[in-house]
């Protein structure tokens, strides 16, 4: 068996799952590792649920028309970022920073919403170890999966902050294409976290 | 290291289908249909947009077939889970309502 010499400073070889670079596979490494979190979160939702005798119905007590636009809004900031890429690839660098811009935007709008939410369900007694409609897991779980999903929105939106001055940075776009590819893996995944939290959370 | 573009599907068609997916996903709860129906209903829709989102906008469809293992792989773990915690659950669900009966009795007999 061949053996290479590994040397620090250059990618020794491309990994035969993403060539583009080693750092999308690590990207999607830790995007796998941070699904079993959520999954494991709301897989023990669902089993708290399903073994309740008093569990509200989501959808009366916490309201569905604000989360529906968050949803709406997330789903049109990933679009903001597939264009930022778009128009990367194309070499425009100045389209690429503007739409990377809009998509933390939306990332900012969606957790000044989710804190707006959290007051006003705060307000109406629903607390981490409280509930007035039922289950007190129902308010532990409801603030534990949404805080643990805003805070990667949080961090998304600081990451997303920091590509745009590593784009601005570069004068090539073409060096900044694959850091900005793996910085929109993140964000879709958040998206698509929601999606799910939004389904089960809130509508089921 | 530099990016290698591949090809752009055509996003605003995958926002629509999304934006589609999400009315449909609000409107389905309001049907008269079963809670369990309803349940099943939903869930498809959330995989199907979460499918759309992986497919396109992660460009999974464009990537390796393990990548794709790799990616699948959380959601067979928590739907596992799911079925490990539910008898668990449903045991302590079992000796609550035991529990609270007696409870409720109790005081007619002093």
């Amino acid at each position: 068996m061949a053996t290479a010499t590994v040397h620090s400073a250059v990618e020794p070889a491309e990994t035969p799952l993403t060539p583009e670079s080693w750092g999308k596979l690590g990207m999607w490494a830790f995007l796998a590792g941070d699904a079993v979190g959520f999954g494991t979160l709301l897989a023990g939702y669902g089993a708290m649920r399903a073994t309740s005798g008093d569990w509200p119905s989501p959808y009366d007590v916490l309201g569905i028309n604000l989360t529906a636009l968050m949803t709406f809004l997330l789903i049109c900031s990933s679009v903001t970022m597939v264009k930022a890429l778009e128009w990367l690839g194309r070499g425009d660098k100045t389209r690429a920073i503007q739409y990377l811009f809009y998509t933390a935007l939306g990332g900012a709008i969606f957790v000044s919403l989710q804190a707006y939410e959290w007051t006003h369900l705060i307000h109406q007694g629903l607390h981490i170890n409280q509930n007035p409609w039922g289950a007190t897991l129902f308010g532990t779980s409801f603030f534990l999966i949404t805080g643990f999903h805003g805070l990667h929105v949080t961090g998304g939106v600081i990451y997303l902050v920091s590509m745009i001055r590593y784009v601005a940075n570069r004068p090539d776009p073409a060096a900044s294409y694959n850091g900005v590819e793996i910085a929109g893996l993140y964000w879709h995944f958040v998206d698509l976290v929601w999606i799910m939290v939004f389904t089960f959370m809130y509508l089921l | 290291m530099a990016g290698t573009a591949h090809k752009h599907p055509n996003y605003m068609a995958i926002f629509w289908y999304l934006a589609i997916l999400t009315v449909i996903e609000i409107g389905v709860i309001y049907l008269p249909l079963g809670k369990f129906t309803i349940g099943v209903l939903l869930c498809a829709l959330a995989l199907g947009k979460a499918t759309l989102v992986a497919m396109y906008f992660m460009h999974l469809k464009f990537e390796t077939l393990t990548l794709g293992w790799i990616a699948i792989t959380p959601l067979a773990i928590a739907t596992l889970l799911v079925f490990i915690l539910l008898p668990d659950g449903f045991a302590v669900l079992k000796t609550t309502e035991a529990g609270k009966k007696p409870a409720a009795t109790a005081p007619a007999k002093h």
